[in-house]
């Protein structure tokens, strides 16, 4: 069945529909990703966006049990050249196609992806719906451009109730702004004692807890909108050691005095090269987001820039000055993508066994 | 970290002459490392034996050494040159082989040169199978069970614990020399034994068969900060079992999920760390396809062919990072060429399929052994592009220029299922054509599955394809079926058949409804980033990127695979073509469809279309760009075969005209042509029957030359001497009929010479002759050549040289041509002309300093030579002789006869030079692999029609000191003129018999000659079979004889009894 991809700017892809054939309406982003898409359509943080996936070939391995980030998925739509039928890996259980249909999110394939992502790099981001071929160009176009994107994504994904992930190790509140199941994977294999809370925790709530560490998830949308978790990390900062990742860096940016903004047409894929700032040493990371940091509003805040991304300059990590506490732009916990930045999870429970022994020394 | 400023001058060694399994990607690896280092202020000296490379001209590095790559003359030019450093990576496993000896000789220390890039340490650590496997043990990355082994008894102990089958690996040998898979113990003894013979340190690695895991291949680099990244993975499909030179394979892999593919990325970077590699490195690892287990199968540390493919499947230039990291550079300074915007630290992201399917040289060798195994067997390899796998495999089926627009098999319906499951169960080079006839046939993919092992991925994707043939042919004139056609990448030959119309009809059908592709570029990125690289592939889609340019341009097609009778002198030719293009103004794009060569580098052209050169393909890219013309010149017969139907779509072809390359191709035309010329050529006629060929034959006398119209290399083309043999050839080797006729030349047995000139139609401009040391018969590819002529008179090499100019201005020749000449009985007869770029424009170009490429594409574009300052007639000859010696790949190929005849054999060449003709010969057989000594034996098996002529060479060969040893025949007519002889047991006699001896190594050379005609008899056969599988020459010219005979008796002295006195008194009183 043929259906569409309209944008704001009045473009529009006549493709062949899978998945499911509701309207949806979203924020197109691509990625650049050549494998992952399991991974990509279960990250909360895509919650309200159509995802186009720039490889040609998707669903070839099919949808398994183990690779989601979340147990339900957030995306708006996928959007492909082409979706694979008849799936080939040990491991697949179903067709991409079937698993979009039971999770209601509508796909779309057979456009030229690439002309796509051209339009989104010189562009921008824009607003898109998934819809049939009966529809106005011009009326859809139109209340695009009168649409307002979400801007309660974090609430609608992060975890109603607190709830524990045991472990006899350090213990480590994570906030789940949008988590990935690969943050807390990570936590759990160091035999952290994981509890994770919800968006809206306060200082008090997560202290309350004692934490040894605490870490901050990713999550979608602007940091900007969820003014709590500034406040909550305001509330924490120094007391416990801290880190975070992609919104959790953005949130920790705000609340350290920075200021974060939209990017163009944000980073998204499996190859972005991130500099290390001390060392010199380049990691190739996995990335999705669509703010960043504001390098020059740093300079008002006790915040280091560590880490930068190659390519365009932005600020890919911080440490702070006076505290035990860094976090990242992009996602060590990988899944998708390269694992060259799993390191930082050790280097966490480092900071917070040198946190542990120098508060022993100093209570000593 | 900045580049080094402790280092100035970098030794840079190349890979010298292409051979299977080590091919024109290195040229293209050699040649931007060296531009690479030369951009970053450093002297670069290059030695590389091999004339027909872009690497080895004057401007790509600031020294070059056309010398014979062995630690001899490598370690003469070290010692003279005081590099500071050498740079081994980049001449495949030759260069590496070749630092190792240079430093286990202690050339390297005594003159303080340092190894660039990768150390040797790691070499070794990644070459010797013993140090690998207890690296990877450290590192805890699986290996299969294996053992090296030294002896066949050791070898019988591992398959007594692991049982068969288990693959055999030679160690240190080019793509995979002397190894194969054994089933059994007969297979064990024979490829155990050859084996061990094949490997420089007489050992093997034996290995339990993990056949039927996924092959991936992942291309990593690393710089010295140790950032490393993964530039490509590929993934074959064929499964592991097949070599991967020899494998179709995919990029980036199709069937691994993201935690498949970062298991797998994580094991290489963990292997090139360990490695402390600095530069590329290519991993290979089996994936079992039912679990995360894997094993690494094998590392090269160094750029590859699989590098090579890489570089163009991303359009990431590894070996140009290679060398830059070489010399200390890190990745995050140095900037992504591609985009020119980012940096060079990051992954490539492909939104494309590309499909690398080998070039196999069967169509030559009609005996040899077709199926595939761990040995390399492939020539060459084509590569295409699509946005689906099906176009993308389909775009590489019709790019290797096999005949073949699809995926189909001749006289399909004639072949058996049962053959059909043996072909798809026992892979040979057709597999692809077998399994698409199976699921034609409606065999399911569970069963090719479980035949061939290939993943169901694959098999669905070629079952949508021969599933849409039938869709196509019911639906004849359906518009959205023809555009879904196109989609799946289906030819417009093969939509012409399915729709009984002509290709030329469907091709209208799709420009006046449409239905053309659009051209996307190739830039690391995903449209992630702008590009500006001109690095196109076509598709069917929305948006075309490829903008066109209000410059004029000029269109050059370039010559696909490399293949026997096609090498990479025609690369070279092409990559000269598109830069004089440039100097004269013109935009300068090519096509062209092989990932190996320097022509598909980006950075060379203006634009680069990376597309099968079908009259489909290529019409494509005209009608896009409007050029002012084509050139066909440099491309080989490729190009060639495509001028007529360009021209009948209105396309101008630049330089010769059509109608004159038609009068130099086709027969009767020529035939008359020179007899308006007054010049003589060998009797011949054409016959379109198998009567009329018998009796054209008895009218010009055997023997006689027969070949089919229009060949390539030689192709089919055979000498044979009475009418049984003719009939046989009628029968067997050609299909003769009004379309493809054949022709009968009466065989001249005489001393061939060849000339390549530039003419303009006005000044015919000569650079130089070439003399052939075998004489009329051998192809002249295969024929060892020598500048300048050293037995030609005055008065002859005036005739060549008049001859030449006539022909020239008499065929209206307006670029380059090629004539080949014989010269028997003090008259000279043309051969054959050839009206394009040939085989030995480099070699030439290079001897006499004369860029024949470049003028030809000069005078092309209307530039006359007058203006150019060259006259009419012969160059000056260069001081110095210039043997160009050919290279052969025999013992990659089993069964194949290697007698020296008609048809073309060789894959490369190396040029030898020096003062004295021996000197210069002495260099480049050297440099061809032959071992000479200056003392040993020579065995001596030769035909009676050639006795005679052989007993002065035996003589000679025993005069200084050479043991004979011959078998009966021989050995008496050798007795007979009082030559010591020593009779060797024939083939079937008791042991030791001659194949004894020859395994034994108890011959240094063999000379063996044909009784008669092509059919191998079978004892003469198997000795040069044994010869070639033993690393000992074996000539089967005397004429190769006698001129290697001549440089062993220069460099020994021959030692030869006083006078007796007997005659005293005589002599007083006389």
């Amino acid at each position: 069945m043929k259906r569409q991809l309209i944008l704001e700017d009045g473009t529009f892809f006549i493709g062949e529909a899978f998945g499911s054939t509701e309207k949806m309406v979203g924020e197109v982003v691509f990625n650049t990703g050549m494998t992952g898409y399991q991974e990509i359509l279960s990250d909360p943080s895509y919650c309200g966006q159509i995802v186009t996936m720039t490889y040609p070939l998707i669903g070839n391995y099919g949808i398994n049990r183990d690779d989601f980030e979340s147990i339900e998925p957030y995306i708006h739509g996928l959007i492909v050249k082409e979706v694979c039928k008849i799936p080939s890996n040990w491991r697949n259980e179903m067709t991409l196609d079937e698993y979009l249909k039971t999770k209601n999110i509508p796909g779309l394939a057979g456009i030229d992806t690439r002309k796509l992502t051209k339009i989104i790099r010189q562009h921008g981001t824009l607003k898109g719906a998934i819809c049939d071929l009966d529809v106005s160009i011009h009326e859809v176009v139109e209340s695009l451009r009168s649409t307002n994107l979400l801007n309660d994504q974090v609430k609608r994904v992060s975890t109603k109730r607190a709830y524990p992930s045991p472990g006899r190790g350090h213990r480590v509140v994570l906030i789940d702004f949008g988590m990935k199941h690969g943050i807390l994977r990570e936590l759990n294999k160091r035999n952290c004692d994981v509890m994770v809370l919800p968006y809206n925790a306060t200082a008090e709530e997560v202290l309350r807890l004692k934490p040894d560490g605490i870490m901050l998830s990713n999550g979608p949308g602007d940091p900007k909108d969820v003014p709590e978790a500034v406040e909550m990390i305001r509330g924490v900062l120094g007391k416990v050691p801290l880190f975070g990742i992609c919104l959790g860096h953005q949130l920790f940016a705000l609340a350290c005095g920075a200021d974060t903004e939209k990017m163009k047409f944000g980073h998204r894929g499996s190859n972005h090269p991130v500099k290390h700032l001390t060392t010199g040493k380049v990691a190739i990371t996995s990335q999705n987001h669509g703010y960043t940091v504001n390098e020059q509003s740093l300079k008002r805040t006790r915040l280091q820039v560590t880490h930068v991304a190659l390519n365009d300059g932005t600020v890919e990590g911080l440490r702070h000055l006076d505290y035990p506490a860094f976090t990242v732009q992009y996602h060590p916990e990988a899944s998708p993508g390269p694992e060259d930045a799993n390191h930082l999870f050790d280097e966490f429970i480092g900071m917070i066994e040198q946190f542990k022994k120098e508060g022993e020394m100093v209570y000593a | 970290m900045p580049k080094r400023k402790d280092i100035e001058t970098i030794l840079v060694i190349g890979s010298g002459p292409i051979v299977i399994g080590q091919a024109a990607e290195f040229d293209y690896a050699g040649t931007q490392a060296c531009l690479a280092l030369k951009e970053e202020g450093y002297k670069v000296i290059l030695v590389n034996s091999n004339p027909a490379t872009i690497m080895t001209d004057t401007e790509i590095a600031d020294k070059v050494y056309i010398e014979p790559l062995t630690l001899e003359f490598v370690a003469r030019i070290i010692r003279k040159e005081r590099p500071d450093a050498i740079l081994p990576t980049l001449g495949g496993q030759t260069g590496l082989n070749l630092a190792v000896e240079l430093a286990n000789a202690g050339v390297l220390e005594e003159c303080g040169v340092e190894i660039l890039g990768t150390k040797l340490e790691a070499i070794k650590k990644a070459e010797d199978r013993e140090l690998f496997r207890s690296l990877m043990k450290e590192l805890g990355e699986p290996v299969p069970e294996s053992e090296i082994i030294h002896s066949l008894e050791e070898a019988y102990e591992f398959v007594k614990t692991v049982g068969y089958p288990v693959i055999v690996r030679p160690a240190f040998t080019l793509g995979g020399t002397g190894g194969g898979i054994c089933t059994n113990e007969e297979e064990l003894i024979e490829i155990v034994s050859n084996g061990l013979k094949m490997s420089p340190v007489h050992q093997c690695l034996l290995e339990k068969s993990i056949a039927g895991y996924k092959e991936i291949e992942y291309e990593v680099m690393r710089d010295a900060n140790d950032n490393a990244i993964v530039v490509c993975n590929m993934e074959n499909i064929d499964p592991v079992g097949i070599h991967t030179g020899d494998s179709i394979v995919v990029a980036p892999s199709q069937t691994l999920s993201d935690r498949e593919y970062q298991l797998l990325r994580n094991a290489s970077l963990r292997i090139i760390r360990a490695l402390g590699i600095e530069g590329g490195c290519n991993v290979q690892l089996a994936l079992d396809p039912h679990s995360f287990h894997y094993y690494v199968i094998e590392v090269n540390p160094r750029v590859s062919r699989s590098s090579a493919l890489a570089s163009k499947a991303t359009g990431y230039p590894i070996a140009k990072l290679a060398a830059k990291i070489a010399v200390g550079l890190t990745l995050d300074e140095i900037i992504n060429p591609v985009t020119g915007k980012t940096y060079a630290c990051f992954e490539p992201a492909l939104d494309y399929v590309v499909t690398k399917i080998p070039r196999f040289p069967f169509d030559k060798f009609e005996s040899a052994n077709r199926r595939l195994g761990t040995q390399m067997k492939a020539t060459g390899e084509v590569m295409a592009i699509g946005r689906t796998f099906e176009e993308s495999i389909l775009k590489a089926v019709r790019s290797l220029e096999a005949n073949v627009y699809h995926l189909e098999l001749k006289d399909a319906d004639k072949i058996s299922d049962e053959r059909i499951e043996k072909r798809i169960r026992k892979a040979g080079d057709e597999r692809l054509f077998y399994i698409a006839e199976a699921l034609r046939r409606g065999i399911s993919i569970e069963q090719i599955h479980e035949w061939s092992q290939i993943d169901r991925f694959f098999l669905t994707k070629l079952e949508n394809i021969i599933r849409y043939e039938s869709v196509i042919k019911e639906n004849i004139g359906n518009l959205e079926v023809l555009r879904k056609a196109k989609m799946l990448g289906f030819s417009d030959s093969t939509i012409a058949k399915l729709w009984n119309k002509n290709e030329r009809e469907i091709y209208e059908i799709r420009k006046q409804e449409g239905i053309t592709p659009v051209y996307k570029m190739v830039d690391t990125c995903a449209a992630e980033f702008e590009s500006e690289t001109p690095y196109y592939y076509g598709t069917y889609e929305d948006e075309n990127e490829s903008i066109v340019t209000k410059r004029k341009s000029v269109v050059v097609l370039g010559s696909g695979p490399i293949r026997i009778g096609q090498g990479i002198e025609f690369d070279y030719a092409t990559v000269h073509s598109v830069w004089a293009i440039k100097e004269a103004g013109y935009e300068a794009i090519i096509i062209n469809n092989n990932p190996e060569t320097v022509s598909t580098d980006f950075s060379i052209s203006d634009k680069l279309y990376f597309e099968p050169l079908t009259i489909e393909d290529v019409m494509h890219v005209i009608d896009l760009e409007k050029p002012v013309g084509v050139i066909v010149q440099f491309g080989g017969q490729t190009a060639i075969n495509l001028a007529a139907e360009l021209e009948a779509r209105g396309v101008r072809i630049l330089g010769t005209s059509l109608e004159n390359l038609d009068r130099a191709e086709n027969r009767d035309k020529f035939e008359q042509t020179l007899s308006e010329l007054g010049i003589p050529q060998p009797k011949g006629k054409t016959a379109f029957s198998v009567n009329e060929a018998v009796r054209i034959a008895q009218e010009i006398g055997y023997p006689v030359l027969v070949r089919p119209s229009y060949v390539l290399g030689g192709r089919a083309m055979e000498i044979v001497y009475k009418e049984e043999e003719l009939l046989y050839y009628m029968e067997n080797a050609v299909k003769v009929n009004p379309q493809h006729p054949v022709l009968i030349d009466r065989y001249l047995i005489g001393k061939e010479i060849e000339v390549d000139a530039i003419s303009d139609g006005e000044t015919v401009f000569i650079p130089g002759i070439m003399e052939h040391i075998e004489r009329a018969g051998v192809h002249s590819g295969d024929s060892i050549a020598v500048y300048p002529p050293q037995t030609l008179t005055p008065s002859i090499k005036r005739k060549i040289v008049d001859y030449t100019i006539k022909l020239a201005k008499g065929l209206h020749i307006v670029g380059l041509l090629n004539i080949q000449f014989v010269m028997y009985k003090d008259e000279v007869y043309v051969l054959e002309v050839n009206p394009r770029s040939s085989r030995t424009v480099p070699f030439l170009s290079k001897i006499t300093g004369v860029p024949m490429a470049n003028i030809a594409t000069k005078v092309i574009l209307g530039t006359k030579l007058a203006e150019l300052g060259f006259k009419t007639g012969l160059h000056h000859e260069s001081e110095g002789v210039y043997v160009k010696v050919p290279v052969f790949s025999f013992a990659k190929l089993r069964n194949v006869d290697i007698s020296l005849g008609p048809e073309m054999k060789s894959t490369g060449e190396v040029m030898g030079k020096d003062v004295t003709f021996e000197k210069a010969l002495y260099k480049g057989l050297v440099a061809s692999g032959i071992h000479i000594r200056s003392y040993g034996s020579v065995l001596l098996t030769i035909a009676d029609k050639d006795k005679e002529e052989a007993i002065d060479l035996a003589r000679r060969f025993y005069h200084i000191g050479y043991q004979l040893l011959a078998t009966s025949g021989t050995a008496e007519a050798l007795k007979a003129e009082h030559i010591p002889v020593t009779v060797v047991n024939k083939i079937n006699a008791d042991s030791p018999n001659i194949l004894d001896v020859i395994r034994q190594g108890k011959a240094q050379v063999v000379i063996n000659t044909l009784t008669k005609g092509k059919q191998p008899e079978s004892d003469g056969f198997r000795i040069r079979r044994e010869s070639v599988e033993n690393g000992i020459p074996c000539l089967t010219s005397l004429d190769t004889a006698k001129a290697m005979l001549q440089v062993i008796e220069s460099m020994t002295f021959s030692t030869t009894v006083m006078p007796k006195f007997a005659k005293f008194q005589e002599v007083i009183h006389s």
